[in-house]
């Protein structure tokens, strides 16, 4: 008998077990290489790059201060030869820099109730989603009555006993719009809550707000992402809106809602004042428009991996 | 005997379909879980079939204490589940775990392979070094019959059979003395089905499990378990040892399920393959009264019609619920 030789063992399975690590894939990564192709949303990205690098640095640049009064030049037309290349208003207030220290406050306001919003809304509907039953429609019941309260007449209200601030354009705005999101993701919630991963987290004792944390806002994260995109756009035309009436920020301070509606009364006399404004905040609007859409395409759970 | 480690007595789980509105005064209750008990050893499997919408599902979310039941207790190693508060019940799940239906769906789609079969540790030992948890999840993942360097993918990059090689990894992380299986396999194409049996099959051997594997198949169940239940809208009606049950099955239910177990080869094929069931099953919104099978028995007589029959046990230690088990002979002739 013929000693065999012995044959290396090729066993694919303890060949593999040596191998480093692959990396995966995460369904974040996979949205974001949709999204690079996504050609309107990924120009509007850059856009709003820019623009928020020229709100916030443009008036350092520009020699003008915003609530200098250039007597020489009232209501002058744009020229380059006068320093004022977006013209200026009526006091002789260059329009260039006002209109960037305006885009500062409308940014902010989207931002910052938008965040207001985003924090507040995803807490309270997740809350509401997952636990369910009473807990579930009494927290929504609040919602209706808050939602079924006027706006206006909100904001009209908080003037009148807090006096013009801007501080109150942020509080009146972020207590409307969680309203939104929080039946948004209210809605998401009640879908998941369902989904066997979640109940297998139950079976493996993930108490509930781990459950909340771990489970329910991970996914969805994508939709929220999408919601918040297209409230920035709103929130910034409820300011301009609230501006245009004459409820919003005060004077020397600016936003494009009341660079719009100053130039909007002389329009005619002075069409530059209108239009730089109102050029900067449909700019803005479209941008934002487009990364939302973008981002719902990426993220549209139904089109999946 | 007391090696049971898992006792269900009773066990009644009702839905409430409609509150009985305005018009309508009359609220519709669906009995999903009708008086089931059975008892588990340490090592053992029960194997569940039933059709669809029997209540298997419900059972098995029960009896983990998923769903509140309305009636009846579940006793684990003598305690009983239903009677612990929150903090007691969630320790006592490091000992209990499932694995579900839908392989994809069990899985949270946000998460790497690892956090989710890690999760049940970090839940259970917040404290636990994560060069630890690495090594434990590595470990399950080869037991399993995964390759340990998947650990950062994703769920949806893994196919069916292997994502629920996920869910039994992660029921077994802890180490744990009762899995429930709810349909583990019949999301599956045939020839994975085999590979997960024989895998449950193997750790149960390897790992001491107690097992209750739900089906909707005879053929499935065969293969893995020592007792069978067999459920019919909600109720028990029949636990037997598996020998007994394929050959001499004790009541006309499970004597048609067995027949409606398709033969693979069409030479062998029964001629006879009629079930000798008429009719399809009751809505669960409302029973026949009497015995819940009598409408499509083909032996029922008028006392099954009246008479709700009890679980009783036979001779031989295996348990029906029909007045006429000792007088038919069901023997599966081969």
């Amino acid at each position: 008998m013929t000693k065999q030789a012995e044959k290396p063992i090729i066993d694919p399975f303890e060949a593999a077990l040596g191998v480093s690590d692959v990396k995966g894939r995460s369904p974040w990564e996979h949205a974001w290489h949709r999204l690079l192709k996504n050609r309107a949303a990924i120009y509007s990205a850059y856009i709003m790059a820019g623009m928020l690098v020229l709100v916030m640095l443009g008036p350092l640049v520009v020699s003008w201060e915003s609530d200098f009064t250039d007597w020489d030049y009232t209501s002058a037309a744009p020229s380059l030869e006068s320093g004022h290349w977006f013209g200026t208003d009526a006091v002789g207030r260059d329009i260039l820099v006002r209109t960037l220290e305006g885009g500062r406050i409308s940014l902010l306001v989207g931002l910052v109730a938008t965040i207001v919003s985003l924090v507040i809304g995803v807490t309270y509907g997740a809350v509401a989603g997952y636990y369910g039953g009473n807990t579930d429609r009494i927290m929504m019941r609040i919602v209706d009555i808050i939602y079924a309260l006027p706006f206006m007449f909100f904001v009209i209200l908080l003037m009148v006993v807090f006096g013009r601030h801007i501080v109150l354009i942020f509080v009146a705005i972020g207590a409307v719009n969680w309203l939104d999101m929080a039946r948004i993701v209210r809605g998401q919630t009640l879908s998941l809550k369902n989904m066997e991963f979640i109940e297998a987290a139950r079976a493996c004792g993930v108490p509930p707000w781990g459950i909340i944390r771990r489970h329910i806002i991970p996914n969805l994260l994508g939709i929220v992402i999408v919601y918040v995109t297209l409230t920035i756009p709103q929130v910034i035309l409820v300011e301009s809106f609230l501006s245009f009436l004459g409820l919003g920020v005060q004077e020397p301070m600016s936003s494009w809602g009341a660079l719009v509606s100053d130039g909007a009364q002389d329009m005619e006399s002075a069409p530059w004042t209108l239009i730089a404004p109102a050029l900067f905040l449909t700019v803005t609007l479209y941008c934002f428009n487009y990364i939302g859409d973008g981002l719902r395409d990426a993220l549209d759970p139904k089109d999946r991996l | 005997m007391n090696d049971r480690v898992l006792r269900v007595q009773d066990l009644s789980v009702h839905f409430k379909v409609s509150e009985g509105g305005f018009f309508n005064s009359q609220a519709h209750v669906l009995k999903a879980v009708n008086g089931v008990s059975f008892d588990l050893s340490a090592g053992e499997t029960l194997g569940v079939v039933g059709e669809t919408g029997c209540g298997k599902s419900t059972l098995a979310r029960a009896i983990l204490g998923l769903i509140k039941p309305n009636r009846g207790r579940v006793l684990w190693l003598g305690e009983e589940l239903g009677k612990l508060d929150e903090e007691t019940l969630r320790q006592k799940r490091k000992d209990l775990q499932i694995v579900f239906q839908d392989p994809l769906a069990a899985l949270n789609p946000r998460m790497t392979v690892r956090d989710i079969i890690a999760e049940p540790l970090w839940t259970f030992y917040p404290k636990i070094a994560r060069v630890q948890v690495d090594e434990r999840v590595r470990g399950v993942m080869k037991m399993v019959g995964l390759l340990p360097n998947q650990v950062n993918r994703y769920p949806h990059e893994f196919s069916g059979g292997q994502c629920q090689r996920i869910g039994i990894a992660r029921a077994l992380v802890l180490n744990p003395k009762l899995v429930v299986c709810d349909e583990p396999v019949s999301a599956l194409d045939v020839s994975i089905q085999a590979q997960i049996i024989n895998l449950l099959k193997d750790l149960q051997t390897k790992l001491g499990l107690s097992l209750v594997f739900i089906a909707h198949d005879l053929s499935v169940v065969r293969h893995i378990s020592d007792r069978v239940m067999v459920m019919y809208l909600g109720c028990c009606m029949e636990i037997s040892a598996r020998a007994n049950l394929y050959k001499r099955p004790l009541h006309p239910y499970t004597n048609a399920l067995i027949k409606a177990v398709p033969v693979p080869d069409p030479k062998l094929a029964r001629v006879d393959a009629d079930t000798g069931l008429t009719g399809d099953m009751p809505s669960p919104l409302s029973p026949p009264p009497g015995c819940v099978f009598h409408s499509r028995c083909p032996q029922s007589v008028k006392r099954c019609k009246l008479e709700v029959p009890a679980l009783r046990r036979m001779e031989n230690g295996d348990w029906v619920a029909c007045h006429r088990a000792e007088e038919l002979d069901l023997t599966i002739g081969d």
